[in-house]
């Protein structure tokens, strides 16, 4: 098992920056003494448990439920697009994804 | 103030049903009362005046042409601004859906329209429920109505303060780690987080899937059950919804019958770190439940020492996937980043995300980011799953021993707003003794257990195994009734007067 290790101001904004949020270097620097703190809490699970034990994802223990594959009412586009930010010909208008180069 | 918003909902209902109160009549007090101390109060976010007045017009129509009405038509009800609301804002107390008009109803709003009971409006919340204290909704925090200086409880805190101001009855709430039984404790109220999967997650927004559980926040248990039983029942629109009989929680609240009953204490919640008072509360409460023919026996969990821990590992990592929706391309807020010409749609994502998440959100989506990545996943998320497994295992063996098991819901009295808004460990903690529940996925209420010495209430945890939750509500039925015959009244009667303004 992989030792603890405390989370720095880089690693903060490394993740953050994965989990696509924009921080402030004030940001950072609250965050990182914050969320340090909080991990070196939440590590003491690494004491708890052994390898024997099996993970619980869920307190249900269900598998594949579906419905019937039925034709029903559902949103219409414009019920679908009442929220977007922008939109365009019964479309979501979204900032470019590919790079100009 | 009017008398009849200071009735159970059950009496309520039964005053509607003979005729000595219309519908429109007590909807209209309701939303006086709310015009006249939520400005102090600030449990609403979004008052539903004239839809909340035509659902209360219909089922008086409906009443007078001699219709079938449901038994609890005409009451009305708030609603968590984290449950979708056709044609009614929906924030979830973020900036980033502000003005967000969600364009179809979450299923137990369905049910509960289809019931005729008025929706009131939305009631205030830390930002999509991550809190203890609604100091993190974007909009302001709401005020405990004992003391308005002091927190509401969180994430509910908007429900809960709702019901104990009197300005509504009912008030539906959502519970990921205590955000239904924290309020309830730290206001004099009930509230009641059925078993995992009990009522429908369908259009609840959420936090962390596999932990979050919609429920009622109310003024007695009867009341509680009547409206669990509204609102819970499979949905097919949810795939983990249980798809068996709602538990008879009714009739076990109606009965409130503890004779022959076993009351486990566990002892890992029993005193350590609690204020003198709640203590002292519960141990009294305890003796009422012995009084009433239960007896109590003391249970081990040791696993719920790292319940808080594995809670912290696996709500935020769900939390991260969950979020990931905020995406500024769908719906809610889109900001371009300053200074970049033709952003692409990934800066507008980072730069709207910034903007629109409060500190407690970012917070989480970066633990929860954390705990996921590569190298960290099975020494975090890996073994908070195990842990999970333990803490389910101790239920499992304390219920040999148990009917139901008891403890404080929560270790303090409501504390001051502000007074742990930069110390987010220091806030955590006061979670610790609702969490193991919703790890597990068992039901559990908390119910008015008395006023500690700082004059503030204190709250009672019944936990049930999963799918008995009819026995939480006759324990809870149990001690509510000997506790109000001590009191000579309902604990809520001695909270002080609301200002009210004109």
């Amino acid at each position: 098992m992989r030792p603890m290790s405390s989370l720095s101001r880089d690693e903060v904004a490394h993740v953050a920056g994965l989990a696509r949020i924009h921080l402030s270097d004030e940001e950072l620097d609250t965050f990182a003494g914050q969320l340090d703190s909080i991990v070196g809490f939440v590590a003491s699970v690494n004491e708890a448990a052994a390898d024997d034990i099996p993970p619980m994802s869920h307190p249900l223990p269900l598998t594949n439920v579906t419905r019937p594959d039925e034709v029903r009412p559902s949103l219409t586009a414009d019920e679908a697009l009442s929220g977007a930010p922008a939109s365009e010909q019964q479309r979501f208008l979204v900032p470019r994804i590919l790079s100009e180069d | 103030m009017s008398d009849i918003i200071r009735l159970s909902a059950a009496d309520m209902a039964a005053r509607l049903a003979d005729g000595s109160v219309s519908a429109v009549e007590l909807t209209q007090a309701h939303l006086d009362r709310i015009a006249a101390v939520d400005g102090d109060v600030h449990a609403f976010l979004h008052v539903n005046t004239s839809e909340a007045l035509t659902a209360a017009k219909q089922v008086d129509e409906d009443r007078s042409a001699g219709k079938p009405v449901h038994a609890l038509a005409g009451v009305p009800v708030a609603v968590k601004d984290v449950v979708t609301t056709k044609g009614q804002p929906t924030t979830a107390g973020s900036k980033i859906l502000e003005g967000w008009v969600p364009p179809y109803d979450a299923t137990l709003v369905t049910r509960l329209r289809a019931a005729g009971m008025p929706l009131l409006g939305k009631t205030n919340m830390d930002e999509f429920a991550m809190g203890s204290s609604t100091e993190h909704s974007a909009y302001g925090p709401t005020h405990n109505p004992w003391d308005l200086e002091r927190i509401p409880g969180g994430s509910g805190g908007g429900s809960a303060a709702a019901v104990a101001a009197f300005e509504a009855p009912l008030a539906v709430g959502t519970d990921t780690g205590g955000s239904i039984r924290q309020p309830a404790s730290v206001t004099g109220t009930v509230g009641s987080k059925p078993t995992y999967g009990g009522i429908s997650r369908y259009g609840l927004i959420a936090m962390a899937s596999s932990l979050d559980q919609a429920g009622p926040c109310t003024r007695s248990v009867l009341d509680a059950a009547l409206f669990h039983e509204v609102m819970a029942g499979h949905d097919p629109m949810d795939s983990t919804s249980i798809d068996a009989p709602v538990p008879p929680v009714v009739d076990a609240a109606r009965r409130g019958d503890v004779k022959g009953m076993k009351i486990g204490i566990i002892s890992q919640l029993d005193g350590e770190g609690y204020q003198p008072g709640v203590k002292a509360r519960f141990d009294e409460a305890v003796a009422a439940l012995t009084d009433a023919g239960a007896e109590v026996v003391t249970v081990s969990c040791p696993s719920f020492e790292q319940a808080l821990a594995a809670y912290y590992l696996v709500m935020p990592s769900e939390v991260s996937s969950n979020m990931a929706r905020f995406d500024a391309m769908r719906y809610g807020l889109r900001v371009a980043p300053e200074g970049v010409d033709a952003p692409s749609a990934e800066q507008v994502m980072a730069a709207s995300r910034e903007a629109g998440f409060g500190n407690e959100v970012k917070r989480r989506i970066i633990l929860g980011t954390y705990a996921l990545s590569s190298g960290y996943y099975d020494a975090y998320y890996g073994q908070a799953q195990k842990v999970r497994t333990l803490i389910a295992r101790d239920f499992a063996r304390a219920f040999e021993s148990a009917d139901v098991l008891v403890s404080p819901t929560s270790p303090t009295t409501a504390f001051k707003l502000g007074e742990k808004l930069e110390d987010p460990m220091a806030m955590y903690l006061n979670d610790v003794a609702t969490i193991p529940a919703n790890l597990a996925g068992l039901p559990g209420m908390s119910l008015p257990a008395g006023l500690s010495d700082d004059g503030l209430p204190v709250g009672f945890q019944i936990l049930a195994p999963a799918t008995k939750d009819e026995r939480m509500y006759g324990v809870g039925a149990a001690l509510e009734r000997a506790l109000e015959e001590k009191w000579g009244a309902p604990l809520l009667a001695q909270a002080p007067a609301l200002k009210e303004n004109n």
